[in-house]
C-alpha cells in the first residue's frame, strides 16, 4: 500500500450533475490492512454518493468504534464526521437527525459495534425508523483487538489461531426485518456491482435502511475454516444466485432477461427493478423475506441483494410530527414563548 | 421523645399519613394551597415510597409566618389515615400537639399518649353513609378531613370553595360533591370539638406575587424558554417530571395549532446511554438539546459525558439527585452526585455544574445552562435534587427578559469560512481555550471536520503525537479557567467577610441554612455565609474559604463531597473545613444544622480552653 496519494487528477474525469468528480467524494488515505473488505465498501460509498449527486456537505457520516468505524475518515472528506463511542452511533445519529432533517445520515458500524455492545441501540434505532443508512461491515471478528470472535461469527467457524467458535451467530439481516426495518439488504464487499446500487437505494430510502455487508478480515479471519473468508463467502454466495438480487439502475437493466424482473415503485417516483430469486418470495412481504433469509441460511448459503423493502414507510419525523423546518434553524422568535406568556403561567400557579 | 409544641398562629407543622394510591395527594395539596391563598408562606414535602399503591406515604406541611421554607422537625398536628404507620405517627407528635384519626373504630390502646390531644372523626362511617361507590368513599374521606382542618385552623371556607372550583374547569358537576364533603368535615368539627385550635391560620399578606411550583416543572419550562428543541430521556424518579413538564409546555407553546407540527422533538430513549447520545448528536448538529436523569442515569452516561468533554460538544443534563449509592432510596432526597457529576468519565475530565436552590433558579439556571454549554462547548449539569424537583415550593414569579438573545457560542457561518485561510476546529484563536466550531451542512468545501473521542491535532486530524495531545489537554484547562468567570458567582450574605467563622452551603440546604444562621445569630453566634451556585469555583469561593479560620460546609451526603471538591480544586485546607452533614434521605432541617454546628463550636471551644 502507498502512503502518498497523488494530488494530480486526470482532467477528463467524469463529472456528475453537480460538476463534481469522484475525487470530491474521497476521504483520507485508509490505514486499514491492505486488502481489507472495508476499503471496498468505502469505495462503494464514494461511488454511490457520486452517482446520487449528493452534496458532500449535506451528508453527515457517523460511526462507533472499531475497524469499520474508522472508515468514515476514508470517504467524503467534505462531510462532517462523527466517530462516537463503541456501539452508540445510533443514538448520536438519532439526535443529529432530529436536529436537522434536511441532511443525509450515513452510519457505519461493525459486527462487534452492532451485534454485541451496540445491540440495544441497533434494535431501537430500527424501531424508531430513523431516516438513515446503516451499514454493518461484518467480518465476524474484532479486528482492532486482534481477531476475537464476534457475535456474528458462525458456530463452528474457525479463526486464524485455530480457535473454533462455540456459539450461535446473530443474523443481523433477518433480525432487522423482524424488528420492522423498512429497507434491509445484504451484500459482499467483494461484489461492487451489487453493493453500489444497494447503497444508492439505501440512501434514497426515506426511512431506516440497513445493509449487512460481509467484509472479510484479511488479517484475522480469512483463513480456511472461517465462514467469513473471501473464499468461503464467494463459494456460498454463488449458490444463491446473488446477481438476481441486484436492484438495477437503468444502465444495467438490459443485462437481464425480460420477464424475470419485478418493478418496485420507489418513494421518489423512480422504479427499482428487482430480480426475483424465486416466485414465492416477495421482497415487500416481511414474513416472506425472513423466510427467504432463513431458508438460505439453513442451506449454509448467504442470501444477498435487497431482501425487504417497505416503500410507504413513515420515518421518525413523521411519527412525532416534527416541523418541516430543521429544528436547528429555529431561533428565539419561534422557540421562546416570551414574558407575557410567562406572566400567565405564573398566574396559574398562584 | 417528642418535644413540646410551642407553635401557635401561622407557625406549625401538619403531617398527613396516608396510604399511597388513595387519592390523598390532591386533597393534601388543596390544604397547602389554601394556606398559601391565606397569604402565609407554606412548605409541603411529599415523603413517598417507590411504589404505586398500598404503602405508607406522608405529606408534611410547614406553615411559617417568618417565611422559613425549610423543613422543620416535629409534628404539631398529625392526620393519621394509615393504620400501617400509626405507631410511628403517634410518636412524633409534639407534646401538646394533636392527633386526628378516623374514629369509626376505637383507637388501639398502644396509640394513646396522655400528653397529646386526640381528634377522632368517624370518617369511614360518614363516607359509608353518604356514598355508595367505593372509590368515592375513599376520595371524599380525604376531602372531609381537609374540611375538618379548615374549621380547626380557621381557614376561610371561601378560599377552599374557590380552589375546588378552579380544580375542575369544564367538570362543574364535580364541584358540589366536593364542597359537600368539605362541609361535612366543617360540620363535624363545629358539632364536636372546641375550635379553632391554639395552632391556627390567620390571614396575612406575606406571599405577595409568589407562585407555587416544583423545581422539575421550572426546569422543563426553562428548557422551553431557552429554545431547547431536542429532548431525549429515560424514565427515572425523581427526574421524570422534568421532561414531562417540558413536553406539556412544548405541546402548548411549540405546536402549530393548524397543522399539529411541532418545533420540538422528544424521544423516550431505550436507556440513559442512548438519551445522552441523542443529546450529544443533536447539539453537535446545532440544536439545543437536553436530558434529565438521576444518579444511576449519570453513572450510565459517564462514557458519553467524557466524549462530549473531550470532543467539545455542548450538552445540558438535569441531574435530579436522589439517595444513592446504587438504587439507594429512589424516592428520597440527597446531594450525593456532586463528585460523580464533577468528574464523570474516565481520564482527566471535569464538568461545569450549576446548583439551583429554588424553582426560580431551576428555571433560570436551566436556561443559562444552554448558553453556557454552547459558549463553552461542553456538558453543563444542573444539579437539582428530589426535594427541589418534586416538591412544590413558594417561589418568586418566573421572569424572562424578552430582549434576551440565545448565546450560541463560537459557530462559524459559510461567510466566515469563506473569509478564512484555513479552519482549525481545535485552534485556540482567541487565546481563551474556546475554539470555533461549524455545524454540518454549512459550507460545500470548507469547515467540515471529524469529531472524535480520540486524540487529534488543532485541525481535528487524528494524531497519537504526545505533544499535540498535551497541548490539547492544556487548552481544555485554559477553557476551564475561562469558565470560572462565566458561571454563576456565589451568593454572599455579607459585603465583606468580618467574622472568623464562615458557612458554605448549596442547593436545597439554603432555606435550612439561612434559618439556622438566624437562630445562631439570636444566640449570639455570628457567621459569614456563602452559597455556592456553580462549579468550577470562581475566585470568590476561594477567597471566602481563605478569609475564615473555620468554614462549616453544609451538605446532604455522607462523604462531604463538596468539601472534597474544594480540597481538590483549590487545595482548601481540610483542617478548616468542618462538615455539617445530613444523609437520612429527608430534606435537611435548621434544627439539625443548629445541633451539629453548636456541638462543633463547643468542641473547638473546649480545645481552645484546654
Amino acid at each position: 500500500m502507498t502512503y502518498i496519494r497523488p494530488k494530480f487528477r486526470h482532467p477528463g474525469l467524469p463529472k456528475n450533475e453537480l460538476g463534481y468528480t469522484l475525487a470530491q467524494y474521497e476521504g483520507a488515505l485508509s490505514t486499514l490492512c491492505a486488502g481489507c473488505g472495508h476499503d471496498s465498501i468505502s469505495a462503494g460509498i464514494i461511488q454511490a454518493a457520486f452517482d446520487l449527486n449528493i452534496q458532500p456537505h449535506k451528508l453527515a457520516k457517523l460511526s462507533g468504534i472499531g475497524c469499520s468505524s474508522k472508515t468514515p475518515t476514508y470517504f467524503l472528506s467534505n462531510s462532517h464526521g462523527f466517530n462516537s463511542v463503541h456501539g452508540r452511533m445510533p443514538s448520536v445519529a438519532t439526535g443529529a437527525n432530529l436536529a436537522n432533517r434536511d441532511l443525509t445520515y450515513f452510519g457505519v458500524s461493525g459486527d462487534g459495534d452492532t451485534a454485541s455492545i451496540g445491540m440495544g441501540q441497533f434494535v431501537h434505532v430500527i424501531r424508531r425508523n430513523l431516516n438513515m443508512t446503516y451499514i454493518v461491515m461484518n467480518n465476524g471478528c474484532y479486528g482492532l483487538t486482534k481477531g476475537q470472535d464476534s457475535a456474528t461469527a458462525d458456530a463452528g467457524s474457525k479463526n486464524k489461531s485455530g480457535h473454533v467458535n462455540l456459539f450461535e451467530s446473530i443474523d443481523l439481516a433477518s433480525l432487522a426485518i423482524e424488528l420492522g426495518a423498512s429497507f434491509v439488504a445484504q451484500s459482499f464487499s467483494g461484489d461492487k456491482e451489487q453493493l453500489v446500487p444497494l447503497i444508492r437505494e439505501a440512501m434514497k430510502h426515506p426511512g431506516f435502511a440497513f445493509i449487512n455487508v460481509i467484509s472479510p478480515c484479511v488479517t484475522f479471519n480469512n483463513n480456511v475454516g472461517s465462514t467469513k473468508s473471501y473464499d468461503y463467502v464467494r463459494e456460498h454466495i454463488e449458490g444463491t444466485g446473488t446477481k438476481d438480487f441486484v436492484p438495477m439502475m437503468k444502465e444495467i437493466t438490459t443485462k437481464y432477461a425480460e420477464g424475470t424482473v419485478q418493478g418496485v415503485k420507489m418513494h421518489d417516483g423512480s422504479d427499482l427493478q428487482l430480480h426475483k430469486l424465486a416466485n414465492e418470495w416477495n421482497p415487500e412481504d416481511r414474513i416472506s423475506a425472513i423466510n427467504a433469509v432463513k431458508t438460505a441460511s439453513a442451506k449454509h448459503e448467504i442470501l444477498t441483494g435487497l431482501l425487504f423493502i417497505d416503500r410507504n414507510t413513515k420515518d421518525l419525523h413523521h411519527l412525532i410530527q416534527t416541523a418541516e423546518t430543521p429544528l436547528n434553524q429555529l431561533g428565539e422568535n419561534v422557540l421562546c414563548p416570551g414574558n407575557e406568556v410567562l406572566k400567565d403561567i405564573n398566574a396559574g400557579l398562584r | 421523645m417528642s418535644s413540646t409544641s410551642h407553635s401557635k398562629i401561622n407557625d406549625f407543622v401538619v403531617r398527613f399519613a396516608n396510604v399511597n394510591g388513595t387519592g390523598s395527594a390532591s386533597a393534601n395539596f388543596l390544604f397547602t394551597k389554601s394556606v398559601f391563598r391565606m397569604g402565609i408562606p407554606v412548605t409541603p414535602k411529599n415523603i413517598f415510597p417507590s411504589n404505586i399503591q398500598g404503602l405508607p406515604t406522608w405529606y408534611e406541611v410547614r406553615i411559617s409566618e417568618k417565611g422559613y421554607l425549610g423543613r422543620r422537625e416535629g409534628v404539631d398536628l398529625m392526620v393519621a389515615m394509615n393504620p400501617q404507620s400509626m405507631e410511628g405517627d403517634v410518636a412524633i407528635v409534639k407534646t401538646g400537639g394533636y392527633f386526628l384519626y378516623d374514629s369509626t373504630k376505637p383507637l388501639h390502646a398502644n396509640y394513646i399518649r396522655d400528653d397529646i390531644n386526640y381528634l377522632g372523626i368517624p370518617l369511614m362511617e360518614m363516607c359509608n353513609r353518604e356514598y355508595t361507590d367505593p372509590r368515592q368513599r375513599q376520595l371524599f374521606k380525604n376531602i372531609i378531613y381537609v374540611g375538618a382542618l379548615s374549621a380547626l385552623f380557621e381557614i376561610e371556607f371561601a378560599v377552599l370553595e374557590k380552589l375546588i372550583a378552579e380544580q375542575f374547569p369544564g367538570k362543574e358537576q364535580l364541584i358540589p360533591p366536593n364542597i359537600k364533603a368539605l362541609k361535612m368535615g366543617v360540620d363535624y368539627v363545629q358539632a364536636n370539638f372546641k375550635f379553632p385550635l391554639d395552632i391556627r391560620v390567620e390571614r396575612r399578606d406575606l406571599v405577595k406575587d409568589a407562585i407555587m411550583i416544583d423545581g422539575n416543572s421550572a426546569c422543563g419550562l426553562g428548557a422551553v424558554y431557552a429554545g431547547a428543541t431536542v429532548a431525549a430521556w429515560y424514565p427515572i424518579t425523581p427526574s421524570t417530571s422534568v421532561v414531562e413538564a417540558f413536553s406539556d409546555y412544548a405541546a402548548e407553546y411549540r405546536t402549530d395549532k393548524e397543522t399539529g407540527k411541532r418545533n420540538v422533538a422528544i424521544v423516550q430513549a431505550e436507556d440513559e446511554l442512548a438519551a445522552i447520545g441523542m443529546v450529544i448528536g443533536a447539539n453537535w448538529n446545532g440544536a439545543r438539546s437536553f436530558t434529565a436523569t438521576s444518579g444511576p442515569g449519570v453513572s450510565l452516561m459517564n462514557e458519553f459525558l467524557g466524549l462530549a468533554y473531550f470532543a467539545e460538544i455542548p450538552a445540558v443534563l438535569i441531574d435530579v439527585q436522589r439517595t444513592g449509592p446504587s438504587t439507594g432510596m429512589p424516592t428520597r432526597t440527597q446531594q450525593s452526585d456532586v463528585l460523580e457529576a464533577a468528574y464523570a468519565s474516565h481520564g482527566d475530565t471535569k464538568h461545569v455544574l450549576l446548583f439551583p436552590s429554588t424553582p426560580k433558579e431551576c428555571f433560570e439556571m436551566t436556561a443559562d445552562a444552554f448558553d453556557l454549554a454552547e459558549e463553552l462547548q461542553t456538558p453543563v449539569i444542573v444539579m437539582t435534587d428530589l426535594d427541589l424537583g418534586m416538591n412544590d415550593h413558594v417561589s418568586p414569579p418566573l421572569e424572562w427578559d424578552d430582549k434576551r438573545v440565545y448565546k450560541r457560542g463560537k459557530v462559524l457561518t459559510a461567510e466566515d469560512l469563506d473569509k478564512m485561510q484555513r479552519f482549525g476546529r481545535y485552534l485556540d484563536v482567541d487565546n481563551d481555550g474556546i475554539t470555533y466550531r461549524t455545524y454540518p451542512g454549512t459550507h460545500p468545501t470548507k469547515g467540515s471536520f471529524f469529531t472524535r473521542g480520540t486524540s487529534r491535532d488543532e485541525y481535528a486530524a487524528y494524531t497519537e503525537d504526545g505533544g499535540a495531545y498535551h497541548r490539547n489537554m492544556d487548552r481544555l484547562i485554559k477553557k476551564w479557567n475561562t469558565a470560572k468567570n462565566m458561571v454563576h458567582a456565589p451568593q454572599l450574605y455579607q459585603e465583606k467577610s468580618t467574622r472568623s467563622t464562615g458557612v458554605v452551603f448549596f442547593g436545597t440546604s439554603q432555606y435550612a441554612a439561612e434559618e439556622a444562621i438566624e437562630l445562631l445569630k439570636a444566640e449570639g453566634i455570628e457567621m459569614d455565609a456563602l452559597r455556592i451556585k456553580s462549579f468550577p469555583f470562581n475566585q470568590t469561593v476561594v477567597d471566602f474559604v481563605n478569609d475564615h479560620e473555620h468554614v462549616f460546609v453544609i451538605e446532604q451526603n455522607r462523604d462531604a463531597q463538596m468539601r472534597s471538591l474544594m480540597m481538590i480544586e483549590f487545595s482548601a485546607n481540610p483542617a478548616k473545613l468542618v462538615s455539617v452533614l445530613n444523609y437520612d434521605g429527608m430534606p435537611i432541617t435548621a434544627d439539625n444544622i443548629l445541633k451539629q454546628v453548636s456541638q462543633k463550636l463547643l468542641l473547638s471551644q473546649e480545645k481552645t480552653t484546654a
